[in-house]
């Protein structure tokens, strides 16, 4: 196991605040009106994106879900350029076409989200086949829920990464729900690491709310991909703090849930292990505080960007290609 | 100059744009055996099983994992053996490689080209039999190259591995013994651009894939009975290279629009709309439709070719556009 320094624990818990505080910022945003479409939140499942971000470089691919955005920070991106995205931004990562569930980043390795679930991991499997043709060094990383495990893609794309030794870690971020549906009443299989082992995968069942083990277990993960010792399957039971999408009154949830998941709240169970270890709890609160500054002024800039102008509505549908094609597109 | 067939002349130009271009990579169910058809066979052999990769009856992992490599560089060739399949791969095409260039915001593409193999011949049957192609015309971001000839195929499927975008390249089994001389000054036609198969003046004939060479035959009926018909080989339905179809129908004034798929709702319906709302002037009649009446394609042979269009049905069309116009 890799030892890790006391910085490292810092910038990762600055890193935890960094999405929470995004969230939260989407969140009272959307209510207020002012994000188009229906967000999903990561409040909760911080730990995840961010101790397995921990351990990729640039040159790695990452592909999220429709909950990405913590996926996509941890990873590396823009913060402004995020917000402004999910504000439907000129300047947003992608220029206002794609927004929450379609983010974007090729210069840090995030190839994309998905609306659909379970969609995003053949599309993972492909970019690690290409690092493997390629004969790169680099992996490719996909973050799903456990939802995608009902989905007939998520089976094949386990039986051709271990048929192909593909470089490609499947992460799920096991939240006990499927949109508005518990993990009881849309499986029988209580655990998706069980799906692993057929198709020769090896695997693990953590506690995703613990950063010091999901830094733990995608780090032995990862070096296993690195070594081209084929796919692994990191399973991270979490917490989704939030609806399923902003608005989502969740009552499918009980009140004693719910109070219960915000004692398995991840930011303060780092706080507390790190207080332990002797940091100046001020110390820990100027981070937070940082970090909200940072979120804030981000967030600001963000939504004083321009709008996106309706005249460029039909770039980028295509690459324009020759004089016929232009004259169809035009039509 | 070289005589191919329909299957042979798609390996060669395979067998081409792999050697020039390292990034062209096959994948599809026994492609590494040369596929259902043999259009692969021997390729694995030249070109190592790393480049031809055998999957399993996988459609939607197998058309993601192509998708994925096109968005890191690679330029797949993926093979979907009947395109009756292709419902299962719908996902990823309509959600994810139609949209990426747009929905990144000009960030990534994805250069592949999806190989299939659709319509009626010997007896396959309702799940085997398809012309889907209408599906993939209504989304923004595919490209949809119908070849209606060996000839045609090949320039066609070498511009479609070069295109950068994703490709639906639809190939009629009908045609897959048919043989043809390959010029040796031949020229890759751009995508996007359709051709006059016959020069004619009384009557336009606009289709593509296998019903190419059934309006031939119906052009050469025609012609018996002193009726000139122009034959447009679309090639590419997306593109649709209206140019072409306009200077068409401004010389004859009379259009039939011929396919084997059904139709209703079928692309047909896209061009008569096109030509009724933008060439109105033009026509001396209606836009006739000719396609498959709407009911699924049947087993037995007598009740295949009841249901499929044939060049009479052409030749009818014809006469009665003729007789209309007076």
């Amino acid at each position: 196991m890799t030892t890790v320094e006391l910085d490292d624990w810092k910038k990762m818990y600055r890193s935890l605040w960094r999405i929470r505080l995004f969230e939260e910022r989407v969140q009272r945003l959307a209510a207020a009106g002012e994000v188009p479409g229906f967000p999903h939140l990561s409040t909760g499942q911080e730990a995840v994106a961010v101790g397995v971000c921990a351990h990729l470089s640039v040159e790695d691919i990452l592909f999220t879900s429709h909950r990405g955005h913590g996926h996509v920070l941890a990873k590396g991106s823009d913060l402004q350029a995020t917000f402004a995205e999910i504000l439907g931004r000129q300047d947003g990562l992608c220029h206002g076409r794609g927004g929450s569930m379609h983010l974007v980043d090729a210069s840090h390795g995030v190839l994309g989200a998905t609306g659909v679930v379970a969609g995003n991991l053949p599309l993972a499997a492909g970019a690690a086949w290409a690092a493997q043709t390629q004969g790169r060094s680099n992996i490719s990383v996909v973050f799903f829920g456990d939802g995608a495990t009902g989905a007939g893609v998520f089976h094949e794309t386990l039986n051709l990464a271990g048929l192909w030794r593909l470089p490609l870690l499947f992460v799920c971020e096991n939240n006990g729900y499927a949109e508005f549906t518990s993990r009881e009443e849309h499986s029988t299989v209580t655990n998706v690491s069980s799906f692993a082992a057929p198709y020769g995968i090896p695997t693990v069942t953590i506690d995703g709310n613990d950063l010091l083990a999901v830094h733990a277990a995608a780090g032995e993960a990862i070096a296993r991909l690195r070594r081209a010792e084929g796919p692994y399957l990191l399973e991270c039971k979490t917490f989704r703090m939030a609806g399923h999408y902003v608005g989502d009154a969740q009552q499918y949830r009980t009140k004693e849930e719910l109070a219960a998941v915000r004692e398995k709240c991840p930011i303060e169970r780092l706080r507390r292990h790190l207080v332990t270890l002797g940091v100046d709890a001020a110390e820990l609160e100027a981070i937070a505080g940082h970090a909200r500054q940072e979120v804030d002024q981000c967030v600001e800039r963000a939504r004083a960007a321009p709008r996106p102008d309706p005249a460029g509505v039909l770039d980028g549908v295509y690459r324009s290609m020759s004089v016929a094609f232009a004259q169809a597109e035009a039509l | 100059m070289t005589t191919h067939t329909f299957i042979e002349i798609l390996r060669r130009a395979i067998d081409e744009e792999m050697t020039l271009d390292a990034s062209v990579h096959l994948l599809g169910e026994d492609v590494a055996a040369g596929g259902a058809f043999g259009v692969t066979r021997g390729l694995a052999q030249k070109f190592g099983a790393n480049r031809v990769r055998n999957t399993p009856i996988s459609e939607a992992a197998i058309t993601g994992v192509a998708t994925g490599a096109a968005l890191c560089g690679m330029r797949p060739v993926l093979e979907i053996m009947f395109i009756d399949f292709a419902t299962l791969a719908l996902d990823c095409l309509v959600n994810q490689a139609a949209k990426y260039r747009y929905m990144s915001g000009g960030q990534l593409a994805v250069p592949m080209v999806v190989r299939t193999q659709a319509g009626a011949a010997g007896g396959a049957a309702a799940q085997h039999s398809q012309s889907l192609e209408a599906w993939f015309t209504h989304v923004p971001g595919l490209v949809v190259v119908a070849p209606s000839s060996p000839v045609e195929a090949y320039g066609l499927l070498k511009s479609s591995i070069r295109l950068g975008e994703p490709v639906i390249f639809i190939e009629h089994k009908r045609l897959y013994t048919m043989k043809e001389d390959l010029p040796d000054d031949f020229e890759l036609p751009p995508i996007g651009q359709a051709r006059v198969a016959r020069q004619g003046s009384d009557v336009t004939v606009i289709a593509y894939s296998g019903m190419v060479q059934t309006a031939l035959e119906a052009a050469r009926e025609l012609a018996e009975s002193g009726i000139s018909a122009e034959i447009v080989d679309l090639r590419t339905l997306v593109p649709l290279d209206m140019a072409t179809i306009a200077e068409s129908v401004r010389k004859t004034h009379r259009v039939i629009v011929a396919h084997e798929a059904v139709l209703s709702g079928g692309f047909g319906a896209e061009i008569a709309a096109r030509i009724s709302s933008e060439l109105f002037d033009e026509l001396d009649g209606p836009v006739l439709r000719i396609g498959c009446p709407f009911a699924p394609i049947p087993f037995a042979p007598e009740l295949e070719r009841a249901l499929l269009p044939s060049s009479r049905d052409i030749v009818r069309g014809a006469r009665q556009l003729l007789g209309h116009a007076g």
